[in-house]
């Protein structure tokens, strides 16, 4: 593989990862947040590979294949499997409608951009110059966290904010350890095996999963 | 060649050794080719519709019958109406026709193409709304005033999602002449699997479909009060006038599905006026266009009109994918 395309399928897979962050907020399905979330996940582990090919490093196949499986897979499937239980579910009201929550992500991004210069000064090359991708995913994550109110689009925040510190990690240090990915990506599908519990212990009791429902103590 | 020499060779014709009577002719071409291609590409996707749904459907040509048979029949005026109501359909085929006739549709190098301008093209497009939306307004009756408020909402919220993203095209070309952005990009075909190029076009096809009024933002088939758009607009039109603003719409879905087409896969465009070269530029630009006719008539069969209100969401989203493709072009430049 020629560096050329090899930096081509790199800027792609990026660009991939952040374009599903944006979509997360613009559909209000889950299912499709859902779909979108297992699509990032793929790119992720795709960028990975890309990076394991060209430096030769066994590592960081592995830690491919550890993130196609955990963040393509697995995690998409629990959360798939929590929506089906609720057909039809829809982000209805976000605090933020959507047209805002969409032009908040672009001055997001911008933020991202500008606020990343000073990084990838340090060592700019073909890679770190698109860091700034990870960290608008980051960015992006994090409103979701704050403005969606079901406990699955939390969660699906929460995997943003996951995805994009691991894309800025491939790009800036081309992989971090195999040991911390493991340990990262053990942690992300044990929250999201606890939300799943969480969800439908919610569902049983009130027959909904809206966090914000949840604001008193009951015995 | 750098783009501003490209852009500079466009203007003075250097570009190619094409003589300026082959590139009217070319242009000629252009506009004959959109204007029966652009009726065929709405029978062709009304018929993938009707397939889809298990009809037999309309023939192919049905757009183009429709077109002689309102020819054909009487003018009439609405009473109330003034010159504005007339002038419409003229400017909208009009601004339609010269807009095709500069863009790069099967010739890279058509007369006029450095004027070419991505603003140009975008704001004839937009002469052509305003005159329809005028013209919706002025007999005075409830329907023409709702339509044209409904179509100006979109519009205005479509229009700047289409030139940012072709704003994210023209970052990489170095320059927004069309001509020039098709042909930087034939120059470099490792372009058209960029990340920034990729959200561009998913912004673009969304406009697009705003554009031309296809599901799931208005619904050409409906004259049903509270849903239509278009329709309602163009509804005190009647004979030859209709015929020309269906005319004129078929002609702007053309120059749109045309536009898609070579500013991202730029493929087949005829490089030089010869014969054989835009006999080829049309064949190849009529088989894009009829390849994106059938994503946009699968998107129609699979999605549900939305809501009015629901319109700005999916529009801004197409705007922010474009603002997204012109920064990922900033940073991987």
């Amino acid at each position: 593989m020629s560096a050329g395309t090899e930096l081509d399928l790199v800027e792609l897979t990026a660009g991939v990862v952040l374009a599903c962050a944006v979509v997360t907020l613009w559909r209000r399905d889950l299912r499709a947040l859902v779909a979108v979330l297992a699509l990032q996940g793929v790119a992720l582990a795709a960028l990975a590979a890309v990076l394991a090919l060209h430096t030769g490093d066994v590592g960081l196949g592995v830690v491919a294949g550890v993130v196609l499986l955990a963040k393509g897979l697995v995690i998409p499937n629990l959360l798939a499997r929590v929506v089906r239980r609720d057909p039809g579910s829809r982000e209805t009201t976000p605090l933020v409608n959507v047209p805002a929550s969409l032009v908040a992500a672009a001055g997001l991004v911008i933020v991202a951009y500008l606020s990343a210069g000073r990084l990838t000064s340090l060592f700019p090359s073909p890679m770190t110059r698109l860091a700034p991708l990870g960290l608008a995913t980051v960015l992006v994550g994090f409103f979701v966290l704050v403005t969606r109110r079901k406990a699955v689009s939390q969660i699906v925040g929460l995997l943003l904010v996951d995805n994009g510190v691991a894309l800025v990690a491939f790009l800036l240090t081309a992989g971090v350890p195999l040991l911390v990915e493991l340990g990262a990506s053990l942690d992300v599908l044990l929250v999201v095996v606890v939300l799943q519990v969480l969800a439908t212990s919610m569902r049983a009791r009130f027959g909904h999963v809206d966090l914000d429902q949840l604001r008193e103590l009951h015995d | 060649m750098s783009p501003a020499a490209i852009t500079a060779a466009l203007v003075t014709g250097t570009a190619t050794s094409t003589g300026l009577g082959p590139r009217i002719a070319a242009s000629i071409l252009q506009v004959a080719a959109v204007a029966v291609g652009g009726p065929l590409l709405i029978g062709l996707m009304a018929k993938i519709r009707a397939r889809a749904e298990g009809r037999i459907g309309a023939p192919i040509s049905q757009p183009l019958r429709d077109l002689r048979k309102l020819v054909r029949k009487e003018r009439i005026h609405a009473e109330h109406a003034s010159a504005v109501l007339t002038l419409a359909p003229l400017v909208l085929v009009a601004s339609a026709a010269v807009a095709v006739a500069i863009s790069p549709l099967v010739i890279t190098t058509p007369v006029l193409a450095g004027g070419a301008d991505a603003f140009v093209v975008v704001y004839l497009l937009l002469m052509g709304s305003v005159a329809l939306a005028l013209g919706g307004l002025d007999p005075g009756t409830a329907f023409g005033g709702m339509g044209s408020s409904r179509a100006m909402t979109i519009g205005a919220l479509a229009e700047p999602a289409l030139l940012v993203s072709i704003l994210a095209l023209s970052i990489q070309a170095e320059t927004s002449n069309l001509p020039g952005i098709v042909t930087a990009t034939l120059a470099h075909p490792g372009w058209m699997a960029n990340p920034e190029r990729l959200l561009a076009l998913v912004a673009v096809v969304v406009v697009v479909i705003a554009e031309t009024g296809r599901i799931p933002v208005d619904n050409p088939s409906t004259h049903l009060e509270l849903t239509m758009i278009h329709e309602a607009m163009v509804l005190e039109h009647a004979g030859p006038d209709l015929g020309l603003v269906t005319l004129g719409e078929a002609m702007r879905l053309g120059l749109l599905f045309g536009l898609v087409a070579n500013l991202f896969f730029p493929w087949g465009i005829a490089t030089n006026a010869s014969v054989a070269h835009l006999a080829l530029g049309v064949g190849v630009l009529g088989a894009k266009a009829a390849a994106i006719a059938l994503v946009i008539a699968l998107i129609e069969v699979s999605t549900a009109k939305l809501r009015l209100f629901r319109v700005p969401e999916l529009l801004s989203g197409a705007f922010v994918l474009a603002v997204l493709a012109v920064m990922t072009g900033l940073v991987t430049r």
